[in-house]
C-alpha cells in the first residue's frame, strides 16, 4: 500500500527584543547563570509582570507578514503545570485569543515549486529557565538525582508558531522550516538560529493511506537540533511508522525523542496522563486592544514577502531557484540586488555580478557586499558600460576591483584613464600588423598548421591595446592577417 | 465596559457534580489521606455550589470578561534595568550548587 504522511510543526521562536517580556533583565543568549534575573522573572512574591511593547509590535509584525488576521482583542492567560525551571509554577502564555490567527507560510522546494501550509495561530508567552540535570553522569533526565537551573532565560519573550497539519515530507518540512526562519529574520523580530535555541522545533507525525481523508494516529517529535535532524527524524518516523502499520500493529500516540546518533526516534514513555493546563486569564496583565491605526503603521513597516521576492527572481528576472534562494537568504544582499536591477535594467548581469566576482572580493575581505565601497548605482554603471560595449568584461573586472578599492564611479575612471573599448578596426589594424611583424616565428608556425598560436597572438594584440580593444574584433583581423 | 469576545459555554455544566478530588490533589501535588479527601472534597463542593447558583442566572446580557479592571494596554517600554545580584538571589535559594538553583530530581511528564 501506498501512504502518505501528514506532518503539522510547532516552532517556538524567542523574540529579539533588549529586555525581557515583563521585566527590564537583559534579553540575552547565554552568559553567566543566574546574573540576568530579578524579583519579577524569579517569581518572588509581590512582583508584578508588565508586558513589553517592543515584543507584541514584534508579533503583530510576524502576523502580517504572513497574512496572519490580527484580533481587536487580546489577553494573557496562565498555563499551569509545575516544572522546576518556570519559578511560577504557571506560565504567562495565550490560550484562547491568541495575537494573531491563522495566516499562511508559502515555501519553495528545490526545484523551485511553490508550496503553502497556512497556520492555525502565533501567540504569545514566556520562555522558561534551563536546566541541566546531574548526578546521572550523561546529562540526561533518566538516571539523574538533581538537577541545576539557570533562570536567564526565563521570561525571554517567546513566540509559539503552530501550523496547521499541511505538510507531506521531510524535503518540504525542512522548506516550511527555512521560509518561515528567512520571514522572521528579515522583519528582525528573531535571530532565529537552532544553536542557540532561538528557534526551536517539534513536528507531529502521522500516515495514512494515500487518498485517505482522515487523520492517522500522531507521535510527537521532540530533540531535533538542526535542520538537517528535522529532515532524518521525519523520514525515520514515516519510515517506522509505516513498518509498524504494515506488520499489522497499531500506531501509539506519544512523544518521540529524535537519537541523532543512532538515527532513530525513540518512545519517550510519559506517563500517559493527559496535560490539564487550567488555563484562566492572568489577572496580573490587563488586556490588549489592537487598534486599526496601529496595525497599519506596523504593515508600513512589512517588507516583501521572501516567497514574493522568489517569484519575481524566478519568474521576472529568469534566475534559477539557487541564486535566487542564495540572494533572498541574505535580505540586505537582496535588496543591494534589487537596486543594481533598478538602476542596470540587467538582472541577469547583476546576477553574475553580484553572486560572482562581488561574493568572491566580499569573501575575502570580510566586507559584506551591501557596506562594501561598491554602491549598487556604481555596479550598475559597470553593467550599463559592458553592455554599450564600451568596456569588455576584462577591464570590467579590473575596473571592480579598483571600485571595490573605494576608486569610485567607473564611468569616470573609464573617461579618465581612456579606457573605453577600442573598436576601431583602424587602429586595431595597426596593433595586429604591429604583433605580427614582431612575432614571425608564431606567424610562420601557424602557417606551417599550427593553429593553437593564434591564442598566443590575440592575447598579444589586446597586451598592445593595454585591454581595450574589442576582442572579438581582434580574433577576425588576426585571422584575417594570418589567412592573407 | 467594552464586551469581551469571550468564549464559554452556552449551557455550564454544574461544577459540584464534576469534582474528582483526588484529581485535583494530583494536579496541585498534594497527598491528601481519605479523611482529607472527605473532609475537603465536602468543603470544596459546599464553594461550587455557590458557583452553581451564579450559574443559574439569566446572563445573556452581560458581557463575559478577562479582567476586572477596566485599563488596558499597561505595557513598558524595551528599556533595561537592572538585574539583581547573583548572590543575592541564590540567598533565598533552598539550595545552590555553585552559580545554580539546586533542586531535586526531575520525573519526566
Amino acid at each position: 500500500m501506498q501512504y502518505e504522511a501528514v506532518i503539522g510543526i510547532e516552532c517556538h521562536v524567542e523574540l529579539k527584543t533588549a529586555t525581557k517580556m515583563f521585566c527590564g533583565c537583559p534579553n540575552e543568549f547565554g552568559g553567566e547563570p543566574n546574573t540576568k534575573v530579578c524579583p519579577v522573572c524569579l517569581a518572588l512574591p509581590g512582583s508584578l509582570p508588565v508586558p513589553n511593547r517592543a515584543a507584541i509590535d514584534h508579533m503583530v509584525r510576524a502576523g502580517l507578514a504572513v497574512e496572519a488576521a490580527i484580533p481587536t482583542f487580546s489577553k494573557f492567560d496562565r498555563k499551569n503545570y509545575f516544572y522546576p525551571d518556570m519559578p511560577k509554577d504557571y506560565q504567562i502564555s495565550q490560550f484562547d485569543m491568541p495575537l494573531t490567527q491563522g495566516g499562511v507560510v508559502k515555501y519553495w522546494l528545490e526545484d523551485g515549486t511553490m508550496k503553502s501550509c497556512r497556520l492555525t495561530r502565533i501567540h504569545l508567552e514566556e520562555d522558561t529557565g534551563k536546566s541541566t540535570h546531574a548526578g546521572s553522569g550523561d546529562g540526561r533526565i533518566s538516571g539523574s538525582t538533581y538537577s541545576l537551573i539557570d533562570f536567564n532565560r526565563a521570561g525571554v519573550p517567546l513566540m509559539e508558531c503552530v501550523s496547521e497539519p499541511e505538510i507531506h515530507s521531510a524535503d518540504e518540512a525542512v522548506a516550511y522550516l527555512e521560509s518561515l526562519r528567512r520571514t522572521l529574520q528579515q522583519l528582525g523580530v528573531s535571530d532565529v538560529k537552532m544553536e542557540e535555541g532561538s528557534l526551536r522545533c517539534d513536528a507531529n507525525v502521522s500516515i495514512r493511506p494515500v487518498g485517505a481523508s482522515e487523520l492517522g494516529t500522531k507521535t510527537e517529535i521532540k530533540n531535533m537540533n538542526s535542520f538537517r535532524s528535522v529532515h532524518r527524524a521525519i523520514q525515520s518516523e514515516i519510515a517506522r511508522q509505516i513498518a509498524v502499520v504494515e506488520a499489522g500493529e497499531r500506531i501509539v500516540q506519544e512523544t518521540r525523542g529524535w537519537d541523532e546518533i543512532n538515527g532513530t526516534t525513540i518512545s519517550m514513555r510519559s506517563k500517559e496522563q493527559a496535560h490539564d493546563y487550567r488555563y484562566f486569564p492572568d489577572p496580573d496583565l490587563v488586556p490588549m486592544e489592537i487598534t486599526a491605526a496601529y496595525v497599519d503603521a506596523l504593515r508600513e513597516t512589512i517588507p516583501e514577502a521572501p516567497w514574493k521576492r522568489f517569484l519575481r527572481y524566478t519568474q521576472s528576472y529568469g534566475l534559477n531557484v539557487l541564486q535566487a534562494t542564495q540572494l533572498i537568504d541574505t535580505q540586505p544582499l537582496a535588496s543591494y540586488f534589487d537596486a543594481v536591477v533598478a538602476a542596470s535594467d540587467n538582472a541577469q548581469q547583476a546576477t553574475n555580478f553580484v553572486l560572482g566576482d562581488l561574493s568572491r572580493l566580499a569573501n575575502e575581505s570580510g566586507t559584506p557586499v551591501w557596506l562594501s565601497a561598491v554602491s549598487p548605482e556604481h555596479l550598475a554603471e559597470l553593467i550599463v558600460l559592458v553592455d554599450g560595449k564600451t568596456i569588455n568584461s576584462k577591464i570590467a573586472k579590473e575596473l571592480l576591483v579598483r571600485m571595490w578599492a573605494g576608486e569610485g564611479s567607473p564611468k569616470a575612471l573609464v573617461e579618465r584613464e581612456g579606457l573605453a573599448q577600442t573598436s576601431d578596426p583602424a587602429a586595431i589594424e595597426a596593433f595586429v600588423v604591429d604583433v605580427l611583424a614582431a612575432n614571425e616565428k608564431s606567424v610562420n608556425d601557424y602557417r606551417a598548421g599550427k593553429t593553437n598560436v593564434m591564442g598566443f597572438l590575440v592575447g598579444q594584440v589586446m597586451k598592445a591595446s593595454r585591454g581595450k580593444a574589442d576582442p572579438a574584433l581582434v580574433n577576425d583581423v588576426v585571422k584575417k592577417k594570418l589567412e592573407q | 465596559m467594552i464586551p469581551l469576545p469571550f468564549n464559554h459555554r452556552s449551557t455550564p455544566i454544574l461544577s459540584s457534580e464534576k469534582i474528582d478530588i483526588r484529581y485535583v490533589a494530583t494536579l496541585a501535588r498534594l497527598a491528601l489521606t481519605d479523611d482529607e479527601v472527605a473532609r475537603f472534597g465536602a468543603q470544596l463542593g459546599d464553594l461550587l455550589e455557590h458557583v452553581d447558583a451564579l450559574a443559574k442566572l439569566d446572563v445573556s446580557a452581560v458581557a463575559a470578561t478577562a479582567q476586572v479592571v477596566e485599563s488596558r494596554n499597561v505595557e513598558r517600554d524595551d528599556i533595561l534595568a537592572p538585574s539583581l545580584d547573583r548572590e543575592v538571589v541564590l540567598a533565598q535559594a533552598p539550595a545552590r550548587q555553585g552559580a545554580f538553583f539546586r533542586v531535586p530530581r526531575i520525573i519526566a511528564e
